[in-house]
């Protein structure tokens, strides 16, 4: 469920790095704890963005959750099918439905994010 | 919440039940409650189109009997309570002197000298200090809630699964009406009342018996796809039928009138608690009201968030979310009277951008028949 080539935060996003530019997610952990998603907001491309900063919200039918960058750079691309499909998030948050990609600017940080097994640890499962 | 705070949660007695049945449970003014289990979009539109049953054995229960019940009660609502037949409800409300909201409560006149009150959750030990301080009359008061769970069957198959259950004949209760008799073979209160805008029936069973009932019901419902639903559709589906919730839409410093519920103010009954104030407020006119709103921009305008027009702070949002069965984001809201009719374009600010809204009439759901 969880794939050992993400890096993972204690905020319950997912990152996965390809070259200069990270992927960036929700955990099913997140989605599963938030409900039925029914919005998603999410930067404009070209924003900077700071590890561990509020880059957007994820809205569930009961609650509003915020979405915080796992690592530093630049928003170079953002998932637009998410705006007419929220509930992606709910069916395929590690795949189809990823949020941002970030160019990193700092790819040191990816070391200071959860690997797996620590992430897995941490929710108990 | 506060009040209780460091207190453990309290239970009903279908706690064990809920969690068996994977169940998210959450803190809910003191009380460990089930907030959703299929998932609340599944759950709403379950009762919307099927069945559903909810456990709101958190409500409170208040007995009131005794040749001074009917003085005591009609002295304590706005409502006029001789209108109430044997076996008939009626939605009212426990007011303070200034005409603001104590609690909002349904009265059951279950006999000439003996009328029952289901009141909310978190206000009950309130709402039962409040009755006796006023108690002049010497009306005998009991705080019944541990005496009862309460479970709520709603949905358009709601009256056929617990027609299974008893030998009572519930076609001829008509809504806001209710019996006593049996729901397989334990004694309960069968009220046709509820809180989602369908068709439905309110159980009140021992707290013993409610494990029994819950299961009874799960049973019958099944050849019409019946599912437990948690608090989190409950809100979703009053919001579409536009029914208050207390700390929402009514508070200590709302009136029955700003809530647009004046048909429970009767004046002409003679004198009531909060009368003056209210009849002043309706001759001078409520300077706020309760309107119905649906996003037009995007966004989700939610509770507590503030109501902008013009550019200029205007009111703020008592409920608001996604509406499941419209497919919208709707909510209601406190603006100024005038800007309160239908069609008015007002801003919800949502993390400090304005969003545009519309507000329009309320409820936002009407079942079919």
């Amino acid at each position: 469920m969880y794939p050992e080539n993400f890096h993972y935060t204690k905020e319950h996003e997912w990152v996965r790095v390809d070259g200069d530019t990270a992927t960036m997610g929700i955990t099913d952990h997140a989605q599963k704890e938030l409900g039925d998603i029914v919005y998603v907001d999410l930067p404009k491309t070209g924003t900077a963005v700071e590890q561990g900063k509020t880059i957007g919200s994820v809205e569930s039918v009961k609650a509003v959750s915020d979405i915080y960058s796992p690592v530093s750079g630049e928003v170079v691309e953002i998932n637009e099918a998410l705006a007419a499909a929220p509930e992606k998030l709910n069916e395929d948050p590690h795949g189809e439905a990823w949020l941002v990609k970030i160019r990193l600017g700092s790819p040191e940080e990816i070391t200071s994010l959860l690997s797996a097994a620590e992430y897995l640890s941490y929710i108990g499962e | 919440m506060s009040e209780r705070a460091g207190e453990p949660l309290r239970q009903t007695p279908l706690n064990a039940i809920h969690r068996g049945l994977g169940a998210k449970m959450v803190d809910f003014g003191g009380w460990d409650m089930p907030v959703q289990y299929s998932g609340i979009m599944d759950e709403h539109n379950t009762v919307r189109k099927a069945a559903g049953i909810f456990d709101v054995s958190h409500m409170g229960e208040i007995e009131i009997r005794g040749p001074e019940a009917f003085a005591l009660l009609d002295y304590l609502t706005p409502n006029a309570v001789s209108k109430l037949k044997d076996g008939q409800a009626q939605y009212s409300a426990l007011l303070y002197e200034h005409g603001g909201f104590v609690d909002d409560i349904l009265v059951h006149k279950v006999a000439g000298q003996h009328y029952f009150l289901c009141v909310n959750a978190s206000n009950q030990d309130k709402d039962y200090a409040h009755i006796r301080e006023h108690n002049t009359f010497q009306a005998e008061v009991e705080f019944a809630s541990e005496k009862y769970a309460l479970l709520a069957v709603q949905g358009p198959h709601a009256p056929a699964t617990v027609q299974k259950l008893t030998d009572t004949d519930l076609a001829p209760v008509k809504y806001y009406h209710f019996v006593d008799g049996t729901v397989s073979g334990v004694p309960a209160r069968i009220a046709r009342t509820g809180y989602t805008g369908e068709l439905g029936f309110e159980l009140y069973v021992a707290g013993g018996d409610a494990a029994r009932v819950w299961n009874a019901v799960l049973e019958a419902g099944a050849e019409f796809g019946i599912k437990p639903a948690g608090l989190g559709a409950r809100n979703t589906l009053r919001l579409e039928a536009a029914m208050a919730l207390y700390g929402h839409e009514i508070t200590a410093s709302i009136t029955p009138f700003e809530a647009g519920l004046g048909r429970i103010v009767k004046f002409e009954k003679g004198p009531f608690l909060g009368r003056k104030a209210l009849l002043e407020q309706h001759e001078r006119g409520v300077r706020r009201v309760l309107t119905g709103f649906e996003m037009t921009g995007r966004g989700i305008g939610r509770d507590g968030y503030e109501i902008m027009i013009g550019g200029a702070p205007a009111g703020w949002v008592t409920s608001g979310g996604p509406s499941p069965t419209l497919g919208k984001n709707i909510g209601m809201c406190y603006v100024p009277a005038a800007h309160a009719e239908p069609g008015r374009t007002i801003q919800v600010m949502i993390r400090n951008q304005p969003v545009e809204a519309v507000t329009r009439p309320m409820p936002f759901y009407k079942r079919a028949n």
